[in-house]
Parts: C-alpha cells; sequence; structure tokens
C-alpha cells in the first residue's frame, strides 16, 4: 500500500527529480574529471615522486593528527556528553568554530601562535621542532579544522549510551575510569569510530590552512593547487584523479570496516 | 535492619520505593538524612565503595560483553586472578542455573534468565547488603516461583537482602521483615506476622488487604492437581484449596469471605468453627467483627447482618468460610 502511494504521489517524483539534480552536481565534475584523464597520464603520475611522496605525507599526517587529538577529544566528549558545567554552551559553540571560520584566517590564526616568533613557537624550536613547514605544522593545522567532526560524533555516541549500565558497573564496585573504559567506550564504540573517520577524511582534504602554515613539505591538495597554478589544469587532473581515488578506496574501507563491527556485535 | 533479613518494602508505586534504593546505592545524592550501613555514616561514599550491589526490574547486563564477563566484571574490579574469577563465574552459573548460557550475549536471554544473571552478577561483588528493585515483577507469572527459591536460597546463604515490590504475596513468599511505605514514609515495620495481623495503621491494613494471616504447615502431598488439603495451625486445622506440594508457610483468608451464622449449617463451606465474639468494630465499608475461635478471626458484614443477627461480644457464633477462599502462600 505504502510503496504504492509513495510510488503515484506526484510531488514526491517532483521531490526525487530534484534529488537527482543534487546527485548529478556532485557526481557530474567528479566523473567528468576521472573520463578526462587517460591512462598514460595517470601512469605517468603514479611514477612521479613528488606526487608519491605527497600523497603519503598527506594520509600519515592526517592520520596520526586524528590519533594525537582523539586521545584528548574522546575523554573530553564525555565530559560533555555526562557532566553539566558553567558555559557549557559557550564550550560548546567553541568546538563548533572551525567550522564556520574560513579555513584559510584559521592558518592566520595558527601561524600567529606557532610561528618562530612565539612563545609556544620557540618553546618547539628548544625540543627541536618547529610547526612552521614542517609536519607538525600540517597536523596541527589539519587538527584545527577537523577536530569538531570528532567531538561531535563521540559525545552523541556517548549520549545514546544508557547512564543506567554505567551506574549498574560503578554499582559492582568498578572506578570511574574502568567504567569509562569498559562500558562507555565500547558502547560508544561505532560513533566514536566513524566521528575518528570523518576527522581523518577531513584533516587529509584540507587545504587553506595548511598552505599558510606549511607550503612545503608539499601536501597533495598543495600540490594540486600548485600544478594548476604553475601548468594548468592538464597537470593537475592526473594528481587530483589519483588522490581523489586513494582516498575513496580509505574511505569505503573504513566505512565497510565500521558496519562491520555493527554485524559482530549482534 | 540487621544483617542476614530479608527486609521488603511494601508500597503502591510511585511512592519513592525505588528512590529509596538508589539513594542507598549512591546513584541518587539524598537532599537531607544519612545513610548508614554498619555503623558507619555512607552518605558521602563513593557509589563504587559502598559494597551496596542493586538489581534494577529492567536488565542491566552490560549489552556488549557476554554472560560469562558480566558475572566476572565485579571479579575483575577486585584485581582477582583469571582462575579465580573463572572458578567464581562456574560456580555461581552452576548455583544460578545458568551454565548452559555462559557464552551467550545478555541480548539473547529471556526475561528471567537476565534477572538470573544479574543476580548472579550482583552477588559476585559480594555486596554487604543486596537491593532488589522489583526484580520479578516483569517476569512471566510461570518462572516466578523458580525466582522466588532462587532467592530464598540467596538469603539462606546469610546474605543481607532489601527488597521493593507492590505484591504481597511476594513479600509474604520471602521476608523476614516487612515494611509498608505510604507517601514517602515507612508507616510499619516489623516481621511479616506482625504487620499483616496487627496493621497499625488504616492504611496498612487496607493496603495488606488481609485480616486473616497464619503460619502453620500444608500437608505434604505428591498430587499435582489442586486438591482440597490440610492447613494445620495453633491446634487448628483449616481446609485449603490449592496445587502447592505442601510445607511451611501462610493462609490468608481476607475478612470478606469470612461468614457468621448463629448455628452451624450445612453449606459448601468447608472450614466451618465454634467461637466466641471478642470485638465488634465498624470500618469504612462496613463492620468488622472479631470472633475467636482459638485464634482470632475477622469477618467483615455489613451493619443490617449485625443488627439481624444480634451479634454482641461475647455471643457464641459460628464462623465459616470456603476451601477456595483460603490462600495458601509458600515459603
Amino acid at each position: 500500500m505504502r510503496r504504492s502511494a509513495f510510488r503515484t504521489e506526484p510531488l514526491y517524483l517532483v521531490f526525487a527529480a530534484l534529488g537527482g539534480l543534487v546527485l548529478l552536481f556532485i557526481i557530474a565534475p567528479l566523473m567528468s574529471m576521472f573520463v578526462n584523464c587517460s591512462l598514460p597520464e595517470l601512469a605517468e603520475t603514479l611514477r612521479d615522486n613528488e606526487v608519491r611522496s605527497s600523497i603519503w605525507l598527506t594520509l600519515w599526517t592526517s592520520m596520526a593528527a586524528t590519533v594525537i587529538f582523539a586521545i584528548a577529544a574522546i575523554p573530553f566528549s564525555y565530559l560533555l556528553a555526562r557532566k553539566d558545567f558553567p558555559l557549557k554552551g559557550l564550550v560548546t559553540g567553541i568546538i563548533d568554530l572551525p567550522i564556520v571560520i574560513p579555513h584559510s584566517a584559521a592558518g592566520i590564526a595558527l601561524f600567529g601562535v606557532l610561528s618562530r616568533s612565539t612563545l609556544l613557537g620557540r618553546a618547539a624550536e628548544k625540543m627541536g621542532f618547529g610547526f612552521v613547514g614542517t609536519s607538525f605544522g600540517i597536523m596541527a593545522a589539519m587538527a584545527f579544522v577537523s577536530i569538531p567532526y570528532l567531538v561531535n560524533a563521540a559525545r552523541d555516541g556517548f549520549l545514546a549510551v544508557d547512564e543506567r549500565l554505567e551506574k549498574a558497573a560503578l554499582n559492582l564496585g568498578a572506578g570511574p575510569l574502568r567504567v569509562f573504559l569498559t562500558i562507555s567506550v565500547p558502547l560508544a564504540w561505532r560513533p566514536i569510530l566513524s566521528g575518528l573517520i570523518l576527522m581523518w577524511a577531513r584533516g587529509m582534504s584540507e587545504f587553506g590552512a595548511v598552505l599558510i602554515i606549511a607550503y612545503r613539505p608539499m601536501i597533495t591538495p598543495v600540490l594540486i593547487y600548485e600544478r594548476f597554478g604553475a601548468f594548468g589544469l592538464k597537470y593537475a587532473r592526473p594528481v587530483a584523479v589519483l588522490f581523489v581515488s586513494v582516498c575513496l578506496v580509505f574511505f569505503i574501507m573504513l566505512r565497510l570496516l565500521a558496519k562491520g563491527e555493527k554485524v559482530a556485535e549482534r | 535492619m540487621r544483617p542476614s533479613q530479608y527486609f521488603v518494602l511494601l508500597g503502591a508505586s510511585g511512592v519513592g520505593k525505588s528512590v529509596l534504593l538508589e539513594t542507598v546505592a549512591g546513584l541518587i545524592q539524598p537532599d537531607s538524612g544519612r545513610i548508614f550501613l554498619g555503623g558507619k555514616d555512607i552518605t558521602e561514599e563513593k557509589i563504587q565503595n559502598r559494597k551496596i550491589a542493586l538489581v534494577f526490574q529492567n536488565s542491566t547486563l552490560f549489552p556488549h560483553i557476554t554472560v560469562y564477563d558480566n558475572v566476572a566484571y565485579p571479579l575483575r574490579c577486585k584485581n582477582l586472578k583469571g582462575e579465580r574469577i573463572r572458578q567464581r563465574v562456574i560456580e555461581l552459573a552452576e548455583e544460578f542455573g545458568f551454565t548452559g548460557l555462559l557464552k551467550r550475549s545478555p541480548q539473547t536471554l529471556s526475561g528471567g534468565e537476565s534477572q538470573r544473571v544479574s543476580l548472579a552478577r550482583a552477588v559476585a561483588s559480594e555486596p554487604r547488603c543486596l537491593l532488589l528493585d522489583e526484580p520479578i515483577s516483569s517476569l512471566d507469572a510461570k518462572v516466578r516461583p523458580e525466582m522466588h527459591a532462587l532467592l530464598r536460597k540467596i538469603s539462606a546463604n546469610g546474605q543481607t537482602i532489601v527488597h521493593v515490590t507492590h505484591d504481597y504475596t511476594e513479600a509474604v513468599s520471602l521476608a523476614t521483615h516487612i515494611a509498608v511505605m505510604e507517601g514517602g514514609s515507612i508507616a510499619q515495620m516489623g516481621t511479616v506476622e506482625e504487620v499483616f495481623q496487627r496493621p497499625k495503621s488504616e492504611f496498612v491494613a487496607r493496603f495488606v488487604g488481609i485480616r486473616n494471616f497464619f503460619r502453620g504447615r500444608l500437608e505434604e502431598s505428591r498430587e499435582r492437581e489442586a486438591d482440597t488439603r490440610r492447613f494445620t495451625t495453633g491446634g487448628l486445622d483449616f481446609s485449603v484449596l490449592t496445587d502447592s506440594s505442601g510445607g511451611n508457610g501462610f493462609v490468608c483468608i481476607r475478612s470478606e469471605d469470612v461468614t457468621i451464622s448463629n448455628a452451624a449449617s450445612r453449606t459448601s463451606a468447608r472450614n466451618n468453627f465454634q467461637g466466641t465474639i471478642v470485638d465488634i468494630e465498624p470500618v469504612g465499608v462496613g463492620v468488622e467483627v472479631i470472633v475467636d475461635i482459638g485464634t482470632e478471626v475477622a469477618a467483615l458484614i455489613t451493619v443490617e447482618s449485625v443488627e439481624a443477627l444480634e451479634l454482641h461480644c461475647g455471643k457464641k457464633v459460628w464462623v465459616s468460610f470456603k476451601a477456595s477462599a483460603v490462600k495458601y502462600i509458600e515459603q
């Protein structure tokens, strides 16, 4: 009954047509990019050392940024989900801030605190590393723009965990840290994992903030921009195709992994 | 209350029974008042250090780990050795009858199975006091007797238990001591007999609902089907219609089911006793007549009947009630 009603209702046909347009808008440019890139071009780009090292750099810096910041972000998300404290609304707002500010502006802001002339920059230099023009700077820029995705996903995940289970665990003699590690995190694991994937993917695709802090070493989005500026579309396109493909493979793999966990839990 | 008691808090829903338990367990901080355990003030004590285990009406088994790991959870919190944990879990599974379920996920268990595992997990934490929040209420009537038996077994091991329920038969069946709650406070507290036989207030009397309440012994029977059996209490024999296999317990008879007559008459009532009226007291819906037949029996009759039968204190009358009006509660 519901199916046939759905099919015959003209309004929904209009909605479906509109949806098709949106999908087309996303898929068409990507398709044309792939179609316009010949295989020999792609093979040549694959052999290009500069391209290969930039893809590798992008992958590992975004992953490292995600893992390092997750250590602080996941417990913080738990706090946001479970406890009330003064100015909580403000704190939640601050977390979302990186999403709304332009990423080039984010880069400028980060540069202001991480450059060699600042306290933080000098302290890092003394310890033997710097931020400007290094992989640490890339990670900082990536984390800055992508951390809201992890915090929000993890917080929603913790909110969905029945608080009675945590109380039951405390009641059985478990300390709060044990409850957090053995009850809360495992039960919120899937939203956390999908937050991690989102943060990682967002970090990997970051351009503006990274460009300002570390033009070199060159991550792939910057490399694409540079090749486009210096040599034009024809040279930038194969790099873009390659990078998008690599991202898609990883993205789909991790999504499947997250889904597999869901099935295993049943 | 004292150690090793089985204490039942009896009250209608919404009088704050669950809140009381959660406050004792530390899940809720009280606005006022103090909580003492073994003479020590534990009001500010952290939940995990109270050693008070709470079993809820709905399962709080951890859904992401197996039944085995659930029962092992409190043991791991005590940092016991792996082998010791394994022994104890298997021991508890045997005692609580779920050895075959250890590898299962809690989500695949029936209501009765979940509650047995929950109880085992609570007992594994070796609480100084075990709190039960209507642990049986959401279960099928079929599995209740075995849950009662299990709870009696836990109690027999010396475990102090506080059990909250709205079901008086459950209270009678399990409790050594009972407290009746009214409007957020305790209306009466005492042994099962004290509360049921001598309710202190109208509220308690109405809530426990039965004025005639006797401890005694039901004759043993191998019959599976319901039958009229003899119940002996304080030198009197009652005929009871029951399918219970016999043993120690209580019988109760609602005062509405007891009739009074001036002469012995042939009726369908299997229980007929002669006695003397010791009290006639008007209650809200009629008159309560107390007759001494060797023990005191209350009959609730109308004002008209009192006049028609010319009842007065000291008069000899006959008291009758049907075997089917006598309810046997195993203990």
